[in-house]
């Protein structure tokens, strides 16, 4: 395993899904926050085979981490404080987000009409699967 | 204000209430005919359907009601750029309730959102079109006499045919449903459909690529074209259209009272030879449509003015 040093205050979010880790990172709008951020892609994992990981140095403040679980429900998120894991948790999923997603249907409405949000509803908790409002395509 | 985006905007009991409404206007049509006196309907059509367009607008007529629109998005504003969301403000203004078809599917639901009158959906792209539901439903409860206890067999295009979705789903929410699923491979119910809706209810279903197969135990028969407009790439259209066609031969394998749907319009799908069996009712479902529409407009009007639909 590639070692990137312990953090001392910060967020890791593991278990990404093998690929995912710049979306996450495009969301988070890491580039231009500033803060330290090591992405670890492809990393061995017991539990996943390969996984990616995000480690960022410093806090996110007025994020809702659990937003994050919109591009990846199998994700977790540690909060690190003093170089200690002091919260683990799997995101809820929320049950309506706005402009987290964008709907790839060329069919949809979304697709020319403007100044609407692009809204997608959870309709498969299990699986983290999210509709269109619109056109009902899944995200994934 | 109750708009109809999808089929399942009504629930059971206002379903139950609009086909009931529906079989009272059958039967004796006059007693409804001034019911939309003085009452405007805009069919705003940003694409051609001749046969939804006329079904809406010979409906709202035999309300004693009138009509304005358009039939394809050329002749709209839309060709100069102005959203769904405005258009639907200004028509808000201009007419009682509005049908609105669209190539892209949702645009029913953002005009929905932005709207002052009640807007059905008259057919967004290949997403959900619920009067032809409405329609397929009162077809079914008027020569079937019932819902439960039913082998439906959908047949051709399998895959893009949002009718066949759309009545699948309506159809699950009844008793002792069973499902025939006949198409070529590539024109198979979305697996999303199966998965959500009838793996989920653990509803029968059986996928088949052999009509005369099917045939014999069905209750109904819901024959589909295959639509060139579905498809990106005309290749592909052109080697599955004629997968299955229905002919006299076919239909002599079938029960006595079994029904042949369609949602028409038929290219050749069904052999012009079966129009006289008289199970072949798909010409009856057109003219079922217009009043399962009827039905429908009473019913969003009622509501607008704060009747509750039931």
């Amino acid at each position: 395993m590639l070692n990137i040093g312990v953090l001392n205050q910060g967020i890791v979010i593991d278990h990404i899904k093998v690929g995912g880790a710049m979306k996450i990172y495009t969301y988070l709008d890491l580039e231009n926050i500033d803060v330290s951020v090591a992405i670890i892609k492809n990393a061995r994992s017991n539990k996943m085979g390969r996984k990616d990981i995000i480690k960022i140095e410093g806090t996110l403040n007025g994020i809702n981490l659990d937003i994050l679980g919109v591009l990846d429900h199998k994700i977790t998120i540690n909060i690190i404080e003093n170089g200690e894991i002091i919260e683990k948790k799997n995101p809820t999923l929320p049950l309506h987000v706005e402009n987290v997603l964008k709907c790839k249907n060329p069919r949809c409405i979304t697709s020319i009409e403007r100044g609407i949000p692009h809204s997608f509803r959870l309709t498969d908790k299990e699986n983290g699967t999210y509709r269109c409002v619109y056109c009902e395509q899944s995200a994934k | 204000m109750r708009h109809i985006i999808s089929p399942n905007d009504l629930n059971l009991s206002e379903l139950d209430e609009l086909l009931n409404l529906a079989e009272d206007i059958i039967k004796d049509p006059k007693k409804y005919s001034e019911a939309c006196h003085r009452k405007k309907l805009a069919t705003l059509f940003y694409e051609p359907s001749t046969r939804t367009r006329l079904s809406f607008e010979a409906a709202m007529l035999n309300l004693g009601g009138s009509v304005l629109g358009f039939s394809s998005g050329d002749a709209s504003s839309a060709a100069k750029g102005e959203s769904v969301a405005d258009t639907i403000r200004v028509i808000s203004s201009y007419a009682d309730i509005c049908a609105i078809r669209h190539p892209k599917e949702g645009a029913p639901y953002v005009a929905s959102l932005h709207s002052s009158i009640p807007i059905i959906n008259a057919g967004d792209g290949g997403h959900n079109h619920p009067t032809q539901t409405f329609t397929d439903l009162l077809t079914i409860k008027n020569l079937k006499g019932r819902f439960e206890n039913l082998t439906v067999g959908f047949c051709g295009d399998l895959k893009f045919g949002r009718t066949v979705h759309s009545l699948i789903v309506a159809l699950s929410r009844y008793k002792n449903i069973n499902f025939v699923l006949i198409s070529p491979d590539e024109l198979k119910v979305p697996q999303y459909i199966k998965d959500e809706v009838l793996n989920a209810q653990n509803i029968p279903y059986k996928e088949l690529r052999s009509l005369e197969e099917a045939i014999p135990s069905l209750d109904i028969l819901y024959m589909t074209r295959v639509q060139k407009e579905r498809f990106f790439n005309e290749e592909d259209y052109i080697r599955l259209k004629d997968t299955y066609i229905l002919n006299s031969k076919k239909l002599s394998l079938a029960k006595e009272d079994m029904l042949v749907l369609h949602p028409l319009p038929r290219v050749n799908e069904i052999a012009v030879e079966v129009d006289e069996d008289p199970r072949a009712v798909y010409f009856k479902q057109a003219q079922f449509g217009v009043y399962v529409r009827m039905a429908l407009i009473i019913l969003l009007l009622r509501e607008s003015e704060g009747r509750p639909i039931c």
